[in-house]
């Protein structure tokens, strides 16, 4: 039995090669700069300090956490009441909710943006809101999936149980429903949050160029600039930012199940 | 839960759908347009499907999409599967190490899990291509073919492997006869989640492939900002593909189901 725990040790490698080295990679160039100081090591917070010092960097990672918040909102806000009215449907017609709204989210990201622009290219309003468009069609299923899960596996006796109480139906779903469903809605944050900050394509495709957000700068820099060094810092940036916020999300989850524990 | 739904619900759901499936209308109405425009309808044709086919670059997108997708799911079923086996029975210090570090692609933005793959490699001086590009496929595959299958090997009774060991059987055939078929679900499941996974990337892809190696998504990318009914055509193929795939999956084994019981009823 012991003998197959030797069966990770090729994984072991494979991801010491495959994830941990370029994660490495990106710290490594993030505290360097250009030329030949990553082979001698020389470590500089020139890529910070460069990020920071000019107002426009600073100024994209704000709109980009602003967009990603406001998206977030905005899924929680329809996503929450359409996955309490399906789990309020007869099962075989939510099972059937569920697959309606899977199967547009097995089509490929990109064609779904893209088909957007058609559609949005004959309405005159900003890239702006096409962008907030764009982001919603992307991100809702994943919100109303996750909700749609903790609430279908709240026990309906439970329900019962507070009606025999005395609680009306608001009280119920304030202090029986709403709680037990939290879960669902801290990982459709993380589920929606997390993409919508590092997007690129989505404003790229339905913002018209000019709606820049922190995830263009790390496309640009890679891709058309060739500074590899200042995109790994605006990387890291970003990833230390997303890992607080995951943070703090988890924390207040935490944090009302206590509250409904005392 | 189960409870009548009200009128203004109703409308609700069915505005959410509409909002869902308005585009996806939208471009399979638009792919059979006579013209290229996409405002007016001038009349039914199927000169953009005609057109898609015969364009060489869609139909290599395509094939190295499929092919792609398919390398990466085989090898990180595989190598996933072999993976989870050797945590479950591994030191809690290496499964926990293991799984942080399986996190990390989860967690982390895709182009931040791109990049990391871009600095590897171009610092490696690998040059990039279609085998990059399914190298990095398969390194973020894995995780989540893990993922789904611990679980699985969590509830599995350690004694079986041990009695098929008792009994005679090699540590392989205790394997391949006795966890593999229970642990089956996990690594179905696995699999798939690995192939759609691959089959819709398009941030590693396009930062891990090299030139003239593009998959869909990145010839939808590179294609979009000028007019052109032909992607029209190729999203309207992949609605289509998609919802026969899953209309099979789902709906053959109610049928099945349905039919059976038909036939339990008939014997009694």
């Amino acid at each position: 039995m012991k003998s197959f725990s030797k069966m990770v040790y090729p994984y072991v490698i494979w991801a010491a090669a495959m994830i941990v080295m370029p994660m490495l990679m990106i710290v490594l160039y993030a505290f360097t700069v250009k030329g030949n100081s990553v082979l001698t090591f020389q470590f500089t917070f020139d890529n910070f300090i460069r990020f920071f010092s000019d107002p426009v960097f600073p100024g994209v990672l704000w709109r980009s956490l602003k967009l990603a918040v406001i998206t977030t909102v905005i899924c929680i806000a329809i996503g929450y009441p359409s996955a309490y009215i399906i789990a309020k449907l007869k099962p075989n017609s939510q099972a059937m909710m569920i697959l309606l709204i899977t199967l547009p989210t097995w089509i490929n990201m990109l064609v779904r943006t893209y088909a957007w622009r058609g559609i949005l290219s004959n309405f005159p309003i900003s890239g702006e809101i096409k962008v907030y468009i764009g982001m919603l069609y992307n991100f809702l299923p994943f919100m109303i999936l996750q909700i749609y899960t903790s609430l279908s596996k709240i026990d309906p006796n439970l329900i019962v149980a507070a009606h025999d109480l005395g609680a009306n139906n608001r009280e119920t779903f304030r202090r029986v429903i709403l709680p037990l469903s939290l879960p669902g809605v801290v990982s459709g944050i993380t589920l929606v949050f997390l993409p919508a900050v590092s997007s690129f394509f989505i404003p790229k495709l339905l913002g018209g160029g000019q709606y820049v957000l922190i995830g263009n700068l790390i496309e640009d820099y890679f891709i058309s600039t060739g500074d590899w060094n200042f995109g790994s810092a605006i990387s890291l940036i970003m990833a230390i930012i997303i890992l607080i916020s995951m943070y703090i999300t988890r924390k207040l989850d935490r944090k009302s199940a206590e509250a409904e524990a005392d | 839960m189960e409870q009548k739904t009200k009128h203004y619900e109703k409308l609700f759901l069915v505005l959410v759908f509409l909002f869902f499936y308005l585009p996806i209308i939208y471009v399979v109405f638009f792919s059979f347009n006579s013209s290229k425009s996409l405002s007016t309808f001038t009349g039914f044709s199927l000169q953009w499907y005609e057109k898609m086919f015969k364009n060489r670059t869609i139909m290599e997108s395509i094939w190295y999409t499929v092919s792609c997708a398919v390398i990466a799911t085989v090898v990180s079923t595989v190598v996933g599967t072999i993976t989870a086996i050797g945590l479950s029975k591994s030191k809690k210090a290496l499964r926990e190490a293991i799984n942080q570090v399986n996190n990390l692609p989860m967690l982390n933005p895709d182009i931040v899990t791109a990049i990391g793959f871009m600095l590897l490699f171009t610092s490696l001086r690998i040059k990039t291509g279609f085998t990059t590009m399914v190298l990095a496929h398969i390194a973020f595959c894995i995780p989540y073919v893990v993922l789904s299958i611990m679980p699985k090997l969590r509830t599995l009774d350690p004694n079986l492997a041990e009695a098929a060991l008792d009994l005679g059987c090699t540590p392989l055939q205790a394997l391949w006869k006795v966890i593999i078929p229970q642990i089956r679900p996990g690594i179905v499941s696995g699999a798939l989640i690995a192939f759609s996974m691959s089959f819709d990337d398009f941030v590693i892809s396009l930062f891990t492939t090299g030139p003239g190696i593009n998959n869909i998504s990145i010839y939808v990318y590179a294609n979009v900002k000028r007019v052109n009914p032909t992607i029209n055509a190729l999203s309207a193929i992949i609605v289509y593909v998609i919802t026969i795939v899953l209309v099979l999956v789902n709906v053959v084994p109610m049928i099945r189901e349905r039919k059976s019981k038909k036939n339990e009823q008939l014997i009694r």
